[in-house]
């Protein structure tokens, strides 16, 4: 087997005055390593919480999970926050199942991050 | 598609392989009549097995052989299933051994193993002869682990 179905995309913009992080693709063994770096990268660019828009990942595994929580501890080590928009239900359901929903700051858009 | 017909792939250890790995075993899935849910899950659980024979069985060693086999199969009381047989030529474990870590310990890995169990009604190791794991994988169509379906965002 070969090719390359997969795709990951990350781009930065501006909502409400805020950057986010949009995330875009399928992340798991594959990308995560990249994705990996492209958030450290971001929050070391971006000011205040680093927020992660999601709702364009169809598909996240053990992997795509355990670079969130890579990333998320990286950011709180430098005394920032880490939020989660727009997570779509299979990637919600996948930290479900980890029990990392009660960890990570989840919210359906950024205008809730305020009250997150 | 034959949809009777098992699925039969060979691959090789390297992580770019998996995206296609997924899609040819959610069409092969989808075209047995499982439910969308289904086919997401039954994808999830064999791209963590292949997952964990890379970074484990393998030690990222790419260019390694990797078999996934799934057929359709009948339990008296259970109904209709599947069966997906993951198979590799790397280190041998012990399967009592095989464990995800506790899930209260918050870290990078040690989730594929939760995912899969999740994902299916069971989850057996075996030694393969020759060298190498086999991991079967059951599920029936009675079974849903529910991902997808629970969204309760936080407030």
């Amino acid at each position: 087997m070969s090719g390359n179905v997969g795709t990951l995309q990350v781009k930065t913009t501006t909502t409400d005055g805020a950057p986010v992080v949009n995330v875009h693709g399928e992340v798991d063994m594959q990308s995560s390593p990249r994705l990996r770096l492209l958030l450290l990268e971001s929050a070391a660019k971006l000011g205040g919480p680093l927020l992660i828009d999601l709702s364009g990942v169809s598909y996240m595994d053990s992997s795509g999970v355990g670079t969130m929580v890579y990333v998320k501890r990286e950011v709180e080590r430098r005394g920032r926050r880490l939020v989660l928009i727009g997570l779509q239900p299979r990637v919600r359901g996948v930290l479900e199942i980890t029990h990392l929903d009660k960890f990570f700051t989840i919210v359906r858009s950024i205008s809730e991050v305020a009250a997150s | 598609m034959n949809a009777t017909a098992a699925l039969q792939l060979e691959l090789t250890s390297d992580p770019h392989e998996l995206p296609r790995l997924r899609q040819r075993v959610g069409r092969w899935v989808a075209a047995q009549g499982w439910t969308e849910p289904q086919v997401g899950e039954l994808v999830l659980a064999v791209d963590e097995a292949v997952t964990n024979i890379i970074r484990h069985g393998y030690d990222n060693q790419p260019r390694q052989r990797i078999m996934v086999c799934a057929e359709p199969i009948a339990d008296p009381r259970a109904g209709e299933g599947l069966e997906i047989r993951v198979r590799d030529f790397g280190r041998q474990v012990d399967p009592a051994q095989i464990r995800g870590r506790d899930l209260d310990d918050v870290r990078p890995g040690g989730l594929g193993v939760h995912i899969m169990r999740a994902m299916t009604n069971t989850v057996e190791y075996h030694q393969a002869e020759g060298g190498g794991m086999l991991v079967i994988m059951r599920k029936f169509k009675s079974h849903t682990a529910g991902v997808g379906a629970r969204v309760t965002e936080r407030r």
